[in-house]
């Protein structure tokens, strides 16, 4: 009996890698995300230069990188208004942009898990409430709801983090009501009961672990969305503040610049998000295909 | 079916009056006293005593909200702080922009996204296909404010070929009616001001309206290649139907159903996206003015805005949900 488990676990998840490996845009969008991360981490090792010089450089400021030469000796990719290195910054920012999406991602996952499974599992009027809180967040679009909660907290990095989390959580919160709706009438989950498992034993032990995969799919998805909306809180004035390498708040404080033609501050922070934001998707959308194809539309 | 409109709409209201609170919550869950907030932090305690009386912030809680329901729903969310002009009038001053530049983006949205899915669908892994997803797939994962910085840098900074910002040349007559600038110029046969406005508007609304685009292109191709399959489309190609007429007059019809859910969902993203947009392109609409709310603590104007913004989402989706189920049979409505 033992035996037969572990091997069908194991062809399972080699099933999973082999299909995986088939998908070309997963794997490419791991590749992204992948690199992503490796700047995140080494980024003390790799950026050039560093990201808050001080006092800055004024004498460097707004000098294009390597496609000329006039451009800023050591600063690839130019410098920005206060003579900081575009490159070392965007580099930097990955670890800020990454932390934020993930913090974010994480904190809607413990509210919306928490509340999802309460109203799946229980229902009642314990569904009843949850549902018509989640209805009311639903009446706002998302970044007018986070923005919102700014308003309130006041502005800043770990303020957007946490709004954003509060406002995606409603998202996840129904996506695994549903999960936990379907699960729940399965006749394992009714053996467990007439054995007399204790709600959270049969929750923790057979529930959630049978939600992972829309988890899985949905936090990737969801944390493509979070970079892009934290990136916008930045940009807004209303997420990280300066001098805080956030692309976001990089692509506000040199747009300006475009005017007189320092193309290069506002547009590969820009990059950055985009290429972050396309992994997650890729990744997501491929997992998602992997992992359920009943989701697949 | 008027049953089932009946019963949406009566299903609004709590979710509104849950805004409401919500909204109305805001000035109290802000940290320190919503008098001090609303006088400003250098006020005397004189002034923040005139301002507790003058809000009604004395009062209990419960009251307060009623009394600022009861404004809100005659439209009065009270006078700005910044301005000191009512924010109804804010809002629906600048709420003309913000439509015109909503609605141009959808249609461009929807006229291209629409056609590049059909064409994509119908030629199926052709080179063609190929290239409208994987430039679909850059446009949903696009950060809307640095396609608007990108579009302004290439066609306004580097080509001038078209305005960076503004509505309308100011040098150029123009009277408003409607505050639609299209629309106005139209009516009074301004046809200068007409190119004037349209040119400022193709920058925005193209930064707007290329996620939307790319969603309804995606969507569009997949319910297409969908449909193809079915097999009232083989019957129609045995019949010795010509290829155009079975993809444009029997199969888009069926395709384009998934299609408006998409357009309705997407309204929510292009009010969330023009928030940004018009805060790159200096665009007086209703995203700008909450956008510079939050940033001044303007708390009435923040409420007004954010309860306008709601309703109006909340009724774009309401008739989406409507026009889905009446374009679609197939569709129960309990």
């Amino acid at each position: 009996m033992e035996q037969e488990t572990t091997t069908y676990k194991e062809s399972t998840g080699r099933e999973l890698l082999r299909r995986f490996k088939y998908n070309k845009s997963a794997v490419f969008g791991l590749i992204i995300i992948l690199f992503m991360v490796f700047c995140a981490i080494t980024a003390d090792f790799i950026a050039p230069n560093d990201p808050y010089p001080s006092p800055p450089l004024l004498a460097n400021k707004l000098k294009p990188g390597f496609w000329s030469d006039k451009g800023a000796p050591g600063m690839p990719l130019g410098s920005d208004g206060l003579g900081r290195c575009v490159l070392s910054r965007i580099i930097y920012g990955a670890r800020v942009s990454l932390t934020a999406g993930f913090v974010a991602v994480a904190i809607a996952m413990f509210l919306g898990i928490t509340l999802g499974v309460l109203s799946g599992y229980f229902g009642g009027w314990i569904d009843t409430i949850i549902m018509r809180i989640v209805d009311i967040m639903f009446a706002f679009p998302a970044l007018l709801l986070a923005i919102v909660i700014v308003a309130v907290a006041g502005q800043g990095l770990e303020k957007a983090m946490i709004a954003i989390g509060i406002v995606y959580s409603p998202q996840m919160a129904r996506i695994i009501r549903s999960s936990v709706l379907y699960i729940k009438e399965m006749e394992y989950i009714e053996v467990q009961k007439a054995i007399g498992s204790s709600h959270w034993r049969i929750i923790f032990r057979h529930i959630l672990p049978n939600s992972v995969a829309p988890v899985i799919v949905y936090g990737t998805l969801m944390l493509a969305s979070a970079i892009l909306d934290c990136a916008a809180l930045g940009f807004l004035g209303l997420g990280a503040q300066p001098p805080i390498p956030e692309w976001g708040a990089m692509l506000a404080d040199s747009y300006s610049f475009i005017v007189s033609g320092a193309w290069w501050a506002a547009t590969f922070p820009g990059i950055a998000i985009l290429l972050s934001v396309l992994g997650l998707n890729l990744l997501g959308d491929g997992l998602r295909d992997i992992l359920d194809p009943r989701l697949k539309q | 079916m008027k049953r089932y409109i009946i019963k949406r709409l009566l299903m609004l209201i709590p979710v509104l009056l849950g805004a409401s609170i919500l909204v109305f919550s805001l000035i109290h869950l802000a940290p320190g006293d919503p008098a001090r907030t609303i006088a400003g932090e250098h006020a005397s305690a004189q002034t923040i005593e005139k301002v507790r009386i003058k809000y009604g912030l004395d009062k209990p809680l419960v009251t307060q909200y009623w009394i600022w329901l009861k404004q809100a729903l005659r439209g009065d969310f009270g006078r700005s702080i910044v301005s000191n002009e009512y924010v109804s009038k804010e809002i629906l001053s600048r709420f003309p922009n913000t439509v015109e530049l909503t609605l141009f983006s959808m249609f461009i949205a929807i006229v291209v996204g629409v056609l590049a899915g059909i064409i994509s669908a119908s030629r199926q892994y052709s080179l063609l296909d190929y290239g409208f997803m994987g430039i679909a797939l850059f446009g949903v994962s696009m950060p809307v404010f640095w396609l608007g910085i990108m579009l302004m840098m290439i066609f306004g900074v580097f080509l001038r070929w078209l305005p960076i910002s503004g509505r309308i040349d100011i040098m150029i007559p123009f009277t408003k009616i409607t505050g639609l600038y299209l629309l106005d110029s139209i009516i009074t046969g301004n046809w200068e001001a007409f190119i004037s406005s349209l040119r400022h508007l193709i920058l925005p609304s193209l930064a707007l309206g290329t996620i939307p685009m790319a969603t309804i292109a995606r969507i569009t191709r997949s319910s297409m290649l969908e449909v193809l399959k079915q097999d009232f489309i083989r019957t129609e190609r045995a019949k010795g139907l010509s290829e155009r007429t079975v993809i444009y007059k029997h199969a888009v019809r069926n395709a384009l159903i998934p299609v408006v859910t998409v357009i309705g969902l997407n309204f929510g993203l292009l009010l969330s996206g023009a928030i940004l947009t018009e805060t790159v392109f200096s665009w007086p609409g209703v995203g700008r003015y909450v956008v510079k709310a939050v940033q001044m603590r303007d708390y009435p104007a923040v409420q007004g805005c954010v309860l306008f913004f709601a309703f109006i989402f909340v009724v774009v989706n309401l008739i989406t949900d409507i026009i889905y189920v009446y374009i679609d049979p197939r569709i129960k409505y309990q």
